[in-house]
């Protein structure tokens, strides 16, 4: 049967093919849903109607889902420079517990500074905290050659272990009746947010981050540079590039930004550091960094649509959904869509001798 | 034409109708016949299906919409507690609830936070320690329950040794752990409770695994402040005995399982909704014991003897029907030392920043 299934490399340049087979994807997925849905007695349609509104359908949803995009964005903006030079940083989870360590040991330490002198610090604390994390794997990788895919992700585990250790010890909040939380952090160390919503300036700073990093990537001798060398580290080496000190800076840029991502989160809508406050911002960041095409502009949608489809999962439960079914949803459309993404670069074609028996024996 | 007119109109009228309902979900007609009902909601934390915790508030809705079908109940299972919980209490605020039940700890801040954009909705805090012109607390003296349990658990051990898997220390956990030592020494001085986190509510695998080291460790009896039947389970399957936690788990481990000190949430639920509905509530906080009902312990099975049986229920009067209660002295800490002297009682307020061990219990509190 494999003899007879051809799978062939394809360079499609076709946009809108590109698009339909997108599209196409997204609709398996609402089909596949909606009969998984059916099967466990609820109305699929509704159910659609309701996660999309509650992401999109109110100002108050889409500024939840603004919320939620923030550190998505963030943390794919920092892996989307690794993956650039084909590092694969899978530690953006670890880098943005750094970094919420980082920012929280400069707020709960320097409460009483004027919000502009300590939320410039706080951020410059959690983007050395995700690089320090960052710069682990990269010195390993770069002098004695270990898979850095794996060291980034050994490093999530010690950061999230970190962030418990000092909540349920030296950190801990002493009016917190021993309830693993620090104490929340003096309002200075809050970021704006805008009106009445939970919306702060951290999508400013998100934003900002994509126009930089695109310049920075595309713009500049090390944006190049770094190109080059995923491409092939032999050729940039010929052409005289440090492809040690490359790898090792690529990787604390790309931490340290995630890092932000997590001072972004304490510092904006939580307002203390606690135990598991990341949900998997980390790894849903790689998603995004992938579906974007490591492009940090279309990042800035796609973490967007991503924010939605965790805001919505939260609102189809209203309706009576309960919430593995609402998880399984997400997880289902994410599938298709990363499955249609395949389709992109490979045609699978059947072989016509399939059809025909006879010849089918003759190959055995 | 006036006809005519009439026709024009009541199909345009059906349109409007179809493309609103279409487009909002309906709410043009379902909003109508839910306003006349009066609309609760829940958070948990866990999965209406824990066995234990979310499962146990869930029968308490339950209850509720029982004794009160004007009410219209909703909820939502599995928030963490965090950011993402603040947006489902202002989404459950907004769709027209008038009373929210929050039922996890770690929801505190968020329920504060909310409650001060909807002044017109009450909420009601599980377990927390912060209040609001319309925030108010709840919870019960499972320490009393705890204590029976406690003296279940002493009269069944054979070697002396009792686990005890809980959760976070935290005050409600250290107490529950203390008031189960005092149980069990009141019955058997010899019996000692070892302690071992997991610093999860919910997590059956790690529950599971906590409970086989107590296990290995020696102990034959098996307790535990976690939401799910993991512990029960290994205690079955080591052939030793159980008592669990938050409802009646006898079904997950029918060889092991003794008794549990439970919740009943039912009764003070529907309380609450008559109160806020007919303008009587206040700002409380609610601390319900063995008298009120809250808190019970669940019926003994039938690997527990009459005459525990028998000194169970004398405890439970002497706790309902007089003024002594789990924590009156004399109470020693871990170190021997005095923490309460003869005939005294600890406050409402020490047992609720609780964070000491009495003598028997072998842990330590994280620093």
């Amino acid at each position: 049967m494999q003899k007879y299934l051809k799978v062939e490399k394809r360079n499609m340049n076709n946009q809108y093919g590109m698009f339909a087979i997108r599209i196409g994807g997204i609709f398996v997925a609402l089909v596949l849903g909606a009969i998984f849905l059916i099967f466990s007695g609820h109305a699929p349609i509704d159910v659609y109607v309701t996660m999309i509104d509650g992401a999109f359908g109110s100002a108050y949803g889409v500024n939840e889902t603004i919320v939620k995009t923030i550190p998505l964005l963030i943390a794919a903006l920092g892996v989307s420079i690794a993956f650039r030079m084909k590092l694969w940083n899978i530690g953006a989870e670890g880098q943005i517990y750094a970094g919420g360590i980082m920012a929280s040991g400069v707020a709960l330490s320097f409460g009483d500074l004027p919000s502009l002198l300590l939320i410039p610090m706080m951020m410059i604390a959690a983007f050395l905290g995700g690089a320090l994390w960052a710069c682990v794997p990269g010195i390993a990788r770069s002098f004695w050659g270990t898979n850095e895919t794996i060291t980034t992700l050994m490093m999530n585990y010690v950061g999230i272990l970190w962030v418990d250790y000092l909540v349920f010890g030296p950190w801990k909040d002493p009016k917190g009746y021993n309830f693993p939380i620090t104490a929340e952090f003096s309002p200075s160390a809050f970021l704006p947010t805008f009106g009445g919503t939970r919306v702060h300036i951290g999508i400013v700073i998100a934003i900002l981050c994509s126009f930089v990093i695109y310049i920075l990537l595309n713009k500049t001798v090390w944006g190049y540079e770094i190109r080059v060398a995923g491409e092939n580290s032999d050729v940039a080496k010929y052409a005289g590039m440090n492809v040690t000190k490359n790898i090792i800076l690529t990787l604390m840029v790309s931490g340290g930004i995630a890092g932000i991502a997590g001072m972004t989160e304490v510092s904006g809508v939580i307002h203390r550091l606690q135990s598991n406050f990341s949900p998997g911002y980390g790894y849903s960041a790689i998603i995004i960094a992938w579906l974007a095409r490591l492009n940090p502009i279309a990042a800035i949608f796609v973490s967007f649509l991503f924010g939605g489809l965790i805001v919505g999962g939260y609102a189809v439960q209203t309706s009576g959904l309960p919430a593995s079914v609402a998880l399984m949803l997400q997880g289902l459309i994410l599938f298709c869509v990363l499955g249609a993404e395949f389709f992109t670069g490979y045609r699978v074609s059947i072989d016509k001798r399939f059809f025909s028996k006879g010849e089918a024996k003759i190959n055995g | 034409m006036r006809k005519k007119l009439l026709g024009v109109m009541s199909l345009l009228m059906v349109l409007v109708m179809i493309f609103t309902g279409c487009s909002q979900k309906s709410t043009a007609d379902e909003s109508k016949t839910e306003d006349e009902k009066y609309k609760v909601a829940f958070i948990y934390v866990g999965p209406v299906g824990d066995a234990g915790w979310s499962y146990s508030h869930d029968a308490g809705k339950e209850y509720l919409l029982k004794e009160m079908p004007d009410v219209e109940a909703t909820y939502i299972e599995s928030v963490p507690e965090g950011s993402d919980s603040e947006r489902v209490l202002t989404e459950l605020a907004e769709k027209g609830n008038q009373i929210i039940f929050a039922t996890s700890f770690g929801y505190m801040d968020s329920v504060m936070n909310v409650a001060k954009k909807y002044p017109d909705v009450t909420f009601i805090h599980c377990s927390g320690y912060k209040t609001d012109k319309n925030v108010a607390t709840y919870f019960g003296r499972m320490y009393q329950p705890r204590y029976l349990s406690g003296v279940v658990a002493a009269k069944k051990t054979a070697s002396n040794v009792i686990g005890y898997v809980a959760a976070y220390p935290i005050p409600e956990v250290i107490r529950g752990i203390n008031a189960f030592t005092l149980g069990a020494k009141s019955v058997n001085p010899d019996a000692v409770v070892k302690v071992v986190w997991t610093n999860t509510w919910y997590d059956p695998a790690k529950e599971k695994e906590a409970a086989k080291s107590l296990l290995d460790a020696g102990a034959d009896v098996i307790t535990q402040h976690q939401d799910t039947p993991g512990p029960q389970q290994a205690a079955q399957e080591q052939n030793a005995f159980s008592i669990g936690y938050n409802t009646d788990m006898s079904q997950f481990a029918p060889e092991a399982y003794l008794t549990a000190p439970v919740w009943n949430w039912g009764p003070y639920y529907v309380d609450t909704v008559k109160a806020v509905r007919a303008g009587t509530w206040k700002s409380a906080q609610y601390w319900g014991g063995l008298k009120d009902g809250v808190v019970a312990l669940a019926p003994m099975t039938d690997l527990v003897d009459e005459e525990t049986k028998a000194l169970v229920a004398k405890e439970e009067k002497k706790i309902i029907d007089t003024d002594w209660d789990v924590f009156t002295g004399i109470i020693k800490d871990q170190e021997g030392n005095v923490k309460v002297q003869e005939g005294q009682q600890l406050t409402d307020e020490e047992l609720l920043s609780m964070d000491w061990f009495v003598e028997g219990v072998e842990g330590k509190i994280a620093e």
